[in-house]
């Protein structure tokens, strides 16, 4: 893997940890089940912390994914190309930053949604991080990775 | 010549009577405002009120029904370390907010002009412009009406108590033994229902007073339109040349105190805790995350902005190797 890919594993996986860890803090059940009480872990059953970060690294993610995004169509189809699973997870990031958007307009001053839509809100951010969560563990298991490079498959499987 | 006031025309002149006079009153107008679903506020006058609990036991009967009914013996909850709330044999606890007593009088005695007084003030929740209770509750059951109030569904609250959390005033209350945790994971998640006033808002939809503003009889709150309100609380507190506590705090709130000595002084010698809130200044609690609201905004923008640098980067130095 070359570094800068590296560096892109890296940072998404720090982005995905501390966006899950954070996300099911703003529940109340670290401290509930005393998770909070562990030496050093005190900060999740802080609400209003837990909820800067979240929107922190929520908004590195949704730089991450633009940088992505850009970096894809410039380097064309032939070159780097998704595969299904990435396709599949690329799906669910969307979903997540799309609700987790509309959540974070609605937590503005003067932005009253009806109650159905910030539970369908909730539930379905809430879902897609589900999804999302099983579904790296998958492919993880399954070493199925984000891209391929159709041209390097044909010269290092094909030819060697 | 001589005008003969029948039976009917005197009725016809006295309801016509009342009802200009009700359309130009204060409540009328008040009511109208309430009806139409504009954000509205409340006016505590602290140095009308006479510590009568008129209010109290209004609020009480009118929100009878909506109080908890908790089912006995309550589900066993796990780890063991957490704790059923039980308000339900002590329903008639007027000292303080529980989920039976969603408006208490806080005293406090201060001094004014040299003489020492005992100021009564009604307590409840403060009802915030951008209430942290509703935004940042996980399942969406607190709820911001269009006027303002904040609200609690007891329909979907799971009780897992954020909202009393992350509220500056700790307000919601909690009875364990009611509630859709029950038919969930009773022993793994929530734990019952959170409570807090809810500004009679089914009265208001219909064009009616909160219960403990009709009840008073001293005229200590005064309700309408928010604007319209803080400009009259503005306007008492020069003329008592006092303060006033709810139009700045947390962002700023529906709920107005105006009192004749320093809120600092009241709360310094008020009972504070469990259900029993206090009077300090209090930030906007929600301010940070909206602020950082911003850097979603930025973020998109910073990521194409990285992408074509490097794209950049990369074809520059490829036509420097060609070069060379």
């Amino acid at each position: 893997m070359a570094l800068h890919e590296k560096l892109i594993t890296y940072i998404y996986t720090t982005i995905f940890l501390f966006l899950t860890i954070t996300g099911f803090a703003q529940m109340p059940i670290f401290k509930r089940y005393h998770i909070a009480d562990i030496p050093g872990l005190g900060w999740l059953a802080e609400f209003y912390i837990t909820h800067a970060m979240h929107y922190i690294f929520g908004a590195v993610l949704i730089g991450l994914v633009a940088y992505l995004l850009v970096e894809q169509i410039a380097a064309g189809k032939h070159e780097k190309r998704l595969t299904k699973s990435g396709y599949t997870k690329g799906v669910m990031l969307i979903g997540l930053i799309v609700t987790g958007g509309l959540m974070v307009f609605k937590n503005l001053s003067g932005t009253p949604y009806s109650p159905i839509i910030v539970s369908i809100l909730d539930l379905t951010h809430l879902a897609f991080c589900m999804a999302l969560l099983f579904y790296s563990t998958f492919t993880l298991i399954t070493k199925k990775g984000w891209v391929r490079y159709p041209i390097k498959d044909i010269v290092t499987k094909r030819i060697f | 010549m001589k005008r003969i006031i029948t039976r009917r025309s005197f009725i016809k002149g006295a309801v016509t009577a009342a009802c200009s006079i009700a359309s130009t009153s204060s409540f009328a107008r008040a009511a109208s405002a309430l009806k139409s679903g504009e954000p509205i506020a409340t006016l505590l006058d602290i140095s009308k009120c006479v510590g009568c609990q008129e209010c109290v036991y209004a609020c009480k009967e009118s929100n009878q029904a909506k109080y908890p009914k908790p089912e006995k013996p309550f589900p066993k909850m796990y780890p063991s370390t957490v704790k059923a709330e039980d308000w339900s044999d002590k329903t008639d606890v007027v000292d303080r907010l529980t989920p039976y007593n969603w408006l208490y009088i806080q005293s406090a005695t201060v001094e004014i002009d040299g003489e020492s007084r005992e100021l009564t003030i009604p307590r409840r929740c403060m009802h915030c412009q951008n209430p942290p209770c509703v935004k940042l509750c996980p399942w969406g059951s607190a709820i911001q009406l269009d006027n303002g109030i904040s609200r609690i569904d007891s329909d979907t609250c799971l009780g897992g108590a954020k909202c009393q959390t992350v509220c500056p005033w700790l307000i919601p209350q909690r009875q364990t033994g009611v509630g859709l945790y029950l038919d969930l994971l009773p022993a793994f998640a929530g734990n019952g229902v959170m409570y807090k006033c809810d500004r009679c808002y089914n009265k208001i939809a219909e064009g009616e007073m909160p219960a403990c503003i009709e009840a008073c009889p001293e005229n200590v709150q005064t309700i309408g339109p928010r604007d319209e309100i803080l400009k009259q609380a503005y306007e008492l507190a020069v003329s008592m040349n006092g303060y006033i506590y709810g139009d700045k705090e947390n962002g700023g709130t529906n709920t107005f105190y105006v009192s004749p000595v320093p809120f600092e002084k009241i709360n310094e010698v008020i009972e504070k805790g469990k259900g029993k809130p206090h009077f300090e200044a209090v930030a906007d609690t929600m301010k940070t995350g909206n602020n950082l609201a911003l850097s979603m905004v930025v973020a998109p923008v910073a990521g194409v902005a990285a992408a074509f640098a490097k794209f950049y980067a990369t074809n520059t130095n490829r036509d420097d190797k060609k070069n060379s």
